[in-house]
């Protein structure tokens, strides 16, 4: 029987380390959203361990008192693949942001997804390069004026919930730095899911990109202009709840319409996780013409990379041999 | 130096018994010369000759039939002596079209034997070979032994009993040819018929025709009336050590020292990489290994090849990441993070020739440069090169000996021609191979990651997974005593300094430099690295014969260096140093020990033969007599 664990709290997860991000950075609120969560998914301490690359979001392993691993520049999904690999037991984060994750590492958080790695990614997200001082990155809007885009970005952004699921990722959700509760559900539901689960994290720069935001995480503009979405459930939002969205079709593309007594909450599209049409076309709802679609989009169950690369293992040592047996292995010849 | 060759002696083909050959089957690629050469090579282990092997492949995946490019070649240097190298020239040539004849002629020495299947000589293959007229029929081969013989009719009528179709009974082709080349050698063909009838025993009739051919070619070299010069060669037994041999290519023999030091460190190992020639034997061969402590990983590039292994050290596994070239460049950022964050880490460079691209299926030696000081910020790093296929074995476990013990990056470097070259090696007793059993960090007490081995000064290694042991490692600069996050000036030089410190320490660890062949003092050394090691050794030994004072020093330690081997090369009036780069080990040598050392470079992907170091030795001792 193994013993049972002691009871932590939040303090148990945090640092001795002062903490370095800018005041009002949307990093504290994550961070103390995961601080708060770790002893509620009931584990022990010493399995979690916190990968990151480079960025303003990736000094995060820093302020986690737990196994922690600060990399370098994209790399962190390689980096948590190898440690997957050597111990599977252990519980791993990939805590990345949108230069590190998807411009320079961008490759690694494709084949990361597409091998369904068991662990977390959370990708903070904020439209810009902040800790090499506010150059546009691979999800700044066109436009985005920066001091290497003075006359604005010319570049198109992706958007990340879109590319995760091109990738082939089995779990796919958005939230929002400053929402603790939904932040921390979504959260939880990814820590549950068997294989990656990739979590866009609209994270607000009050310095580079301040306010970017503002209409999803307003109070008074949030529920107009974002829609929780649960499976099972239809698509609502609106402050009077009294907004959803419906497919058109004859196009096949979504359009927001208003609840009267001609259009009934049953006449609008229900979400369904483990739908990957509709994932596709709700993952990439945007403002001001839609709401921004957070919570779990995606989920389906796929064999994970590491449990089936561990299968072949103990397949193998089945046939365990000593290395004497391999060394005089297949044709040999004997001097006197 | 100028880079010049010296022949090495009077042919010798016309003695009934020889000391040493050099045989190449050279063919297209669907001619089965890698088997060929390989079952002779076999035979030729039991009859009791010292041999070396080079398999020399096109770089093309299949080439069209007869072209000059898809010609695949298996050369074996054999003999009553030790050894070490492939051979400069050949002394039989059997080409079995004439694309490979005319690729490989200008190697086959004067009055040498060349044995062709004149069936295949076609003016349509005659054509792809660029050949004007038939060289059958022409006086191009008049300064050789020529045994034409069309091996096709031959093997057709050899295995028609089997009632195989036209194409299946051409396929004999290669064993009628090695029948008779065992008849010409005098060698036991009891192991080929046996593998022949264990690779095909599902298929009774084509074993049998394989079979049928390989006793025909035999038998045609003892009935057939031969043109004079062409006879039975006797090859006296070598005089080799009691003992278990196999045959054994650098990338097995590597392979397996890391499953070997694997278990001597009693530690799992992840051995990450990203396929490029000539490295993935190595992935290839780990990958069908995992009975042991293996597991492999394919990744996506070789960034993430080498990410994956330190990520995988910082588990608590062993990570090694392996690659050519072009690929360690790659990896040089992930190399770094493993030195500022102390993670053992083994990378296994098997150089090819560069720039970029280059010459992926030749040999070099040109990254030493690159493996020493190819790295951004004073990022100091051991490195150990391979001598011999055999060697890459040891060599391989004292490279995870060091990672683990020194908690350090470590680079090996291999090379194309070890990787695919074979030798008869000798099985060592895997019981008394040394331990060196890795101790992970358990103590909770004043825990920091900086906590140091007072000897080594390597850092305690903490095994994710441990309670009360969480700790946060990283690229920033740490604070020396804590581990934490440091941007203090005088931290920075310590930890600057303690880097250096470590690594250089290794030097008290690692054996004195020997001199493999001759005195410890006299008129030259010639100091090798890496794959240099056989022709070196066999240039210094002919030149000794010679009474030429002359020793042989190879280095495996190349950073850190040896520490008597200062002394060492002081005590010689002239130091050679013989690479297949521009010259960058000699330049080492020169900064670090102030000597006067001369270079003998050679960089056309071709490793070097004899008589070219034989002619340096000869012009440093004409050197030294005009002084």
């Amino acid at each position: 029987m193994s013993k049972p664990l002691p009871t932590l709290t939040l303090k148990d997860f945090a640092t001795d380390q002062e903490i370095r991000w800018c005041p009002g950075c949307g990093d504290y609120a994550i961070l103390k959203t995961i601080q708060k969560l770790m002893p509620e998914l009931e584990q022990a301490k010493e399995k979690q361990v916190f990968v990151s690359g480079i960025g303003c979001s990736s000094r995060f392993p820093y302020y986690m008192n737990t196994y922690g691993f600060h990399t370098i520049h994209g790399r962190a999904p390689a980096v948590a693949t190898g440690v997957k690999l050597a111990n599977p037991e252990l519980n791993v984060w990939v805590i990345t942001g949108d230069g590190d994750g998807l411009s320079i590492g961008g490759n690694h958080m494709l084949h990361l997804l597409r091998r369904n790695v068991d662990l977390q990614v959370l990708l903070f997200n904020n439209e810009i390069y902040g800790l090499t001082k506010g150059q546009y990155s691979p999800t700044s809007k066109v436009g985005t004026k920066s001091p290497s885009s003075p006359q604005g970005s010319v570049d198109l952004p992706l958007m990340p919930c879109e590319l995760a699921l091109g990738a082939g990722a089995t779990f796919i959700a958005r939230s929002i730095d400053t929402e603790a509760k939904h932040l921390s559900v979504v959260v939880k539901r990814g820590d549950e899911h068997r294989g990656s689960a990739f979590i866009e994290i609209l994270q607000n720069c009050p310095i580079y990109s301040d306010g970017i935001f503002e209409n999803v995480k307003n109070k008074k503009l949030a529920a107009d202009f974002k829609v929780e979405v649960e499976h099972g459930k239809p698509l609502v939002f609106g402050k009077e709840r009294n907004k959803g969205i419906q497919l058109d079709f004859q196009t096949l593309t979504l359009k927001v319409v208003e609840l009267t007594d001609m259009v009934q909450e049953t006449d609008l599209l229900v979400h369904n996780e483990n739908n990957k049409t509709l994932a596709q076309l709700i993952s990439t709802m945007s403002g001001p013409d839609f709401p921004v679609a957070v919570g779990v989009i995606y989920r389906q169950d796929k064999a994970s990379y590491v449990t089936d690369s561990q299968e072949q293992v103990n397949v193998a040592r089945k046939k365990k041999r000593s290395l004497q047996e391999l060394l005089n292995s297949g044709n040999t010849w004997t001097v006197e | 130096m100028e880079l010049v060759e010296e022949k090495l002696g009077a042919h010798h083909l016309d003695e009934k018994q020889v000391l040493d050959v050099v045989v190449r089957f050279a063919g297209d690629s669907g001619d089965g010369m890698q088997l060929t050469g390989n079952s002779f090579t076999q035979a030729t282990a039991l009859y009791g000759n010292d041999l070396s092997t080079f398999p020399d492949f096109p770089a093309e995946i299949r080439a069209p039939v007869g072209a000059t490019f898809g010609v695949s070649a298996f050369q074996i240097y054999f003999g009553a002596e030790d050894v070490t190298t492939a051979g400069d020239e050949l002394d039989v040539l059997v080409a079995m079209n004439p694309a490979a004849l005319i690729t490989n002629l200008a190697n086959l020495v004067d009055g040498g034997l060349v044995i062709v299947d004149s069936g295949a000589f076609t003016a349509k293959n005659l054509h792809k070979a660029k050949y004007d007229s038939n060289p059958l029929e022409d006086s191009s081969l008049d300064g050789f032994r020529v045994l034409a013989i069309d091996i096709s009719k031959q093997v057709l009528a050899a295995v028609e009993p089997f009632g195989l179709g036209h194409k299946d009974g051409l396929r004999c082709k290669n064993m009628w040819t090695l029948g008779l080349v065992m008849w010409l050698f005098d060698r036991d063909r009891k192991l080929t018929i046996e593998s022949l009838q264990k690779k095909f025993a599902s298929k009774p009739e084509i074993a049998g025709a394989n079979v049928a051919a390989l006793n025909a070619g035999h038998s045609y070299g003892e009935t057939a009336e031969l043109p004079v010069g062409i006879h039975v060669y006797k090859v006296p037994k070598a005089d080799v050590l009691p003992g278990t041999y196999r045959n054994m290519t650098g990338a097995n023999a590597l392979a397996w020292g890391l499953i070997a030091g694997s278990e001597l460190a009693d530690i799992d190992l992840l051995f990450a990489s990203y396929p490029i020639t000539p490295a993935s034997n190595l992935l290839h061969e780990l990958a069908n290994r995992k009975e042991f402590r293996i597991n492999t990983f394919q990744a996506e590039d070789e960034i993430a090849a080498v990410c994956a292994a330190v990520g995988a050290s910082f588990a608590g596994t062993l990570g090694v990441t392996s690659s050519a070239g072009p690929g360690i460049a790659l990896k040089s950022e992930g190399i770094a993070l493993a030195a500022a964050t102390e993670l053992p880490l083994v990378v296994v460079n098997t150089q090819r020739g560069g720039p970029s691209t280059g010459l992926p299926t030749k040999t070099e030696q040109s990254d030493f440069n690159m493996a020493l000081y190819g790295r951004h910020g004073d990022t100091p790093m051991p490195v150990i090169a391979a001598a011999t296929p055999g060697d890459c074995f040891d060599v391989a476990i004292e490279a995870v000996r060091l990672a683990i013990k020194y908690m350090t990056p470590i680079m090996l470097l291999s090379d194309g021609y070890l990787a695919n070259a074979s030798e008869p090696w000798k099985i060592p007793d895997a019981g008394s191979l040394q331990s060196f059993p890795v101790s992970f960090h358990e103590d909770v007490e004043d825990f920091t990651p900086s906590i140091r081995n007072g000897e080594t000064l390597a850092r305690v290694w903490a095994k994710p997974g441990t309670p009360g042991l969480e700790h946060r490692l990283g690229g920033i600069e740490k604070n020396y005593d804590t581990g934490n996050i440091s941007y203090d000036p005088e931290n920075h030089q310590k930890m600057t300094d303690l880097r250096q410190a470590k690594i250089a320490g290794i030097a008290s660890d690692i054996p004195k430099q020997e001199v493999v062949l001759g005195e410890e003092s006299g008129k030259l050394a010639v100091v090798g690295w890496g794959s240099t090691f056989g022709a070196i050794h066999q240039a210094v030994k002919r030149a000794r014969l010679e009474n030429l004072k002359v020793s042989h020093i190879q280095v495996r330690y190349l950073s850190p260096l040896p520490p008597n081997l200062g002394d060492l090369l002081a005590g010689f009036e002239t130091v050679l140093v013989p690479e297949m780069n521009t010259g960058q080990f000699i330049k080492l040598l020169r900064s670090e020990y102030l000597i006067d050392a001369e270079g003998l470079n050679k960089v056309s992907g071709q490793p070097f033969k004899i008589g070219e170091i034989m002619a340096a030795i000869h012009k440093e001792f004409a050197a030294i007599r005009d002084k």
